[in-house]
């Protein structure tokens, strides 16, 4: 059984985001992280490979840089690291990068009892579009927003969350399951897998190594290739600073009372 | 005639995805279905809703009355329940046949599901999580004037690649809020978009526009070789969900409540009570298990704008900040006086919750007499 994992290097938007005057992002001054849920779907990936014996393979799209994040992925335990890189393939939406990935998938190759595990979705773009799309580019059943993955003989049982309550699907292998954080605990690295993840070698798939295959071309992939543009990006209009209520507990109250009833709000 | 959707002049009409569980439609729905009645005026088209599901005719009427022209059911056992590949298929087999312009989705886990599968079925462009949609360009420069810090008057909108005054204009939010996008897909139809429940404004019922409904029965091909998933159960939640997104008034409770959890809550739900409104919470609230994971706001909660928010005793991170920055009037208690949460905060009291919540309770009742 292989199970593959798709990874993606995200800017931390937790911690200081800083936006340029034209109103770009500004990477460059940002920590980047994994992508939170992605580290789920990782330690999905590890807790089936400890109880049935399977061989983890991440798959990230990006550039050189995310090989950090790939040797972090090493030291928790993946036995394969598969980054998928070149110029062909920036500036692809979830579109465009589905195809790319799917194109990677298919290129590691897929079997009857293979997993490609995701994240829900990643914290720079939140569009949670990018699993689905590889799992139809792939032709392959999907379950999203699973909490819960049990391994069945001929398939998998997922508990899938609504906003309402959940479901239980039955689904047969391979396929493609995206992952909630309420799905288990990631791991920390290990000390030796620390000590071992430099001497791993990362497998790249370049532009040329996929460029033959049915789903690459060049108006399906990169800026070119995306069906969807950024058209205006913009920054929310600065808060003006609010009023700071002076006095006690009970002044405060009655000063905030007021203001509220003015504004017919209460 | 085969589906390309690259041929543009093909396609007409606005959809909507009438998402319904268990033969109840999604509220959120009639929200789009209203915004969908906007678009589709300023487009001079018609409104439809395309409904698969199984015995769920009399859902129609109700589509009808917020401004649906047409209903399109797509009625089917294997539709009675939601199955991803079974609901792209029939999705698919509609916009094929009727080429609509746009198709827009609940950005709900179904609606968040589903839409990805078709967008990449049909060779189509689709933004997720929508929080405004134009296609009048004077309506779109309009919003950025009041909702965005950029200068309108000094800004070009012409494009040289695609129509600026037909095409959907696609705003989400990104990286966390820090950044808003407007999104085209210029060279394809249908352009799709998931639209975040709660944003978009519902329209007034209307009984004559219910009356004047029409429902069409299309035919289309589906069969037991399509279900490639069981679904062996579906358990609704048996505890209410809170609804932040519908509330009004929303009191959010932070670590600041730590020192005596119980106490903070109950005053924070008392508070709550007072003004009608529902109980919120931070990250660090639901991850310390001292309130059910749908009263969280932030980023990896809920995005809500009601019309008070009062944050009791919550710091400001920018994971909780950008989930109700954009509330009409925000109210900040918090002990440190240099807390993030007043740089957004309407006003502001330094002071402790557990001293200041309970004159609020008190002052608020006796305002409201």
């Amino acid at each position: 059984m292989k199970i593959i994992v798709t990874v993606k290097q995200v800017p931390d938007t937790t911690g200081k985001v800083s936006v340029k005057p034209d109103g770009t992002l500004d990477r460059a001054s940002m920590e980047t992280v994994t992508n939170p849920d992605d580290l789920n779907a990782v330690e999905a990936a590890l807790q089936l490979k400890d109880q049935y014996g399977a061989k983890v393979i991440t798959v990230t799209m990006g550039p050189m840089q995310a090989e950090s994040m790939l040797r972090e992925l090493y030291a928790m335990g993946v036995d394969e690291c598969v980054l998928v890189s070149g110029r062909e393939f920036g500036g692809s939406d979830t579109y465009a990068t589905s195809q790319i990935i799917a194109a990677a998938i298919d290129t590691i190759g897929l079997d009857e009892d293979d997993i490609i595990l995701a994240g829900r979705q990643a914290i720079d773009g939140d569009t949670a579009q990018v699993g689905p799309q590889i799992a139809e580019k792939l032709h392959l059943p999907q379950v999203s927003y699973a909490a819960e993955i049990t391994k069945e003989d001929d398939g998998l049982l997922i508990k899938r969350m609504l906003e309402d309550g959940y479901m239980m699907i039955k689904v047969k292998t391979p396929c493609l399951i995206t992952c909630v954080k309420e799905l288990n605990e990631p791991r920390y690295m290990s000390v030796q897998g620390i000590e071992d993840c430099f001497d791993k070698e990362i497998r790249i798939l370049s532009y040329e190594d996929l460029k033959d295959h049915p789903l690459i071309d060049k108006t399906t992939i990169g800026l070119q290739g995306s069906p969807t543009n950024i058209y205006k990006s913009f920054t929310p209009p600065q808060k003006s600073a609010g009023r700071m209520l002076k006095g006690n507990a009970q002044e405060t109250a009655a000063e905030l009372a007021k203001c509220l009833a003015e504004k017919h709000l209460i | 005639m085969t589906f390309n959707s690259m041929n543009l002049d093909e396609f007409h009409d606005v959809w909507v995805f009438a998402e319904q569980r268990q033969g109840e439609l999604m509220p959120a729905v009639l929200e789009l279905i209203s915004e969908g009645r906007k678009l589709a005026d300023e487009l001079h088209c018609e409104l439809h809703a395309v409904l698969p599901g199984h015995d769920v005719d009399s859902l129609a009427v109700t589509l009808g009355g917020y401004g649906a022209d047409k209903v399109l059911i797509y009625d089917h056992e294997l539709l009675k329940n939601y199955r991803t590949e079974t609901y792209t298929e029939v999705i698919a087999q509609a916009v094929e046949t009727y080429k609509p312009e746009i198709l827009l989705f609940v950005a709900s886990n179904i609606g968040r599901d589903l839409a990805p599968r078709c967008a990449a079925r049909l060779h189509t462009g689709l933004c997720a999580d929508c929080t405004h949609l134009d296609v009048d360009l004077g309506g779109y420069i309009d919003f950025l004037r009041k909702e965005s810090s950029v200068d309108v008057d000094n800004t070009s909108f012409e494009s040289k690649m695609f129509d600026v005054e037909r095409n959907l204009k696609m705003t989400r939010p990104a990286f966390g809020g820090h950044l808003m996008a407007t999104i085209v897909c210029p060279r394809f139809r249908p352009a799709m978009a998931t639209v975040r429940p709660g944003v978009m404004k519902l329209r007034e019922y209307s009984a004559e526009k219910a009356a004047a409904v029409q429902v069409e029965k299309p035919a289309f091909r589906l069969d037991e070789s399509d279900v490639q998933t069981d679904i062996i159960e579906i358990v609704k939640s048996t505890r209410k969900q809170v609804d932040l997104i519908g509330a009004d008034v929303i009191v959010s409770v932070g670590q600041g409540i730590a020192r005596d959890v119980e106490k903070g809550l109950a005053l924070a739900a008392e508070l709550a009570d007072e003004l009608g409104g529902v109980l919120g919470a931070t990250r660090a609230v639901i991850d310390n298990g001292w309130l059910s994971a749908d009263h969280q706001v932030g980023q990896t909660g809920k995005t809500v704008r009601p019309k008070i928010y009062i944050a009791l005793g919550i710091s400001g991170a920018i994971q909780h900040k950008s989930g109700m920055q954009d509330s009409e009037c925000i109210i900040a208690v918090n002990k440190a006086e240099n807390a993030p949460i007043f740089e957004i905060a309407d006003y502001g009291i330094v002071g402790d919750l557990f001293d200041v919540a309970p004159k609020l309770i008190e002052e608020f009742r006796k305002a409201k007499q």
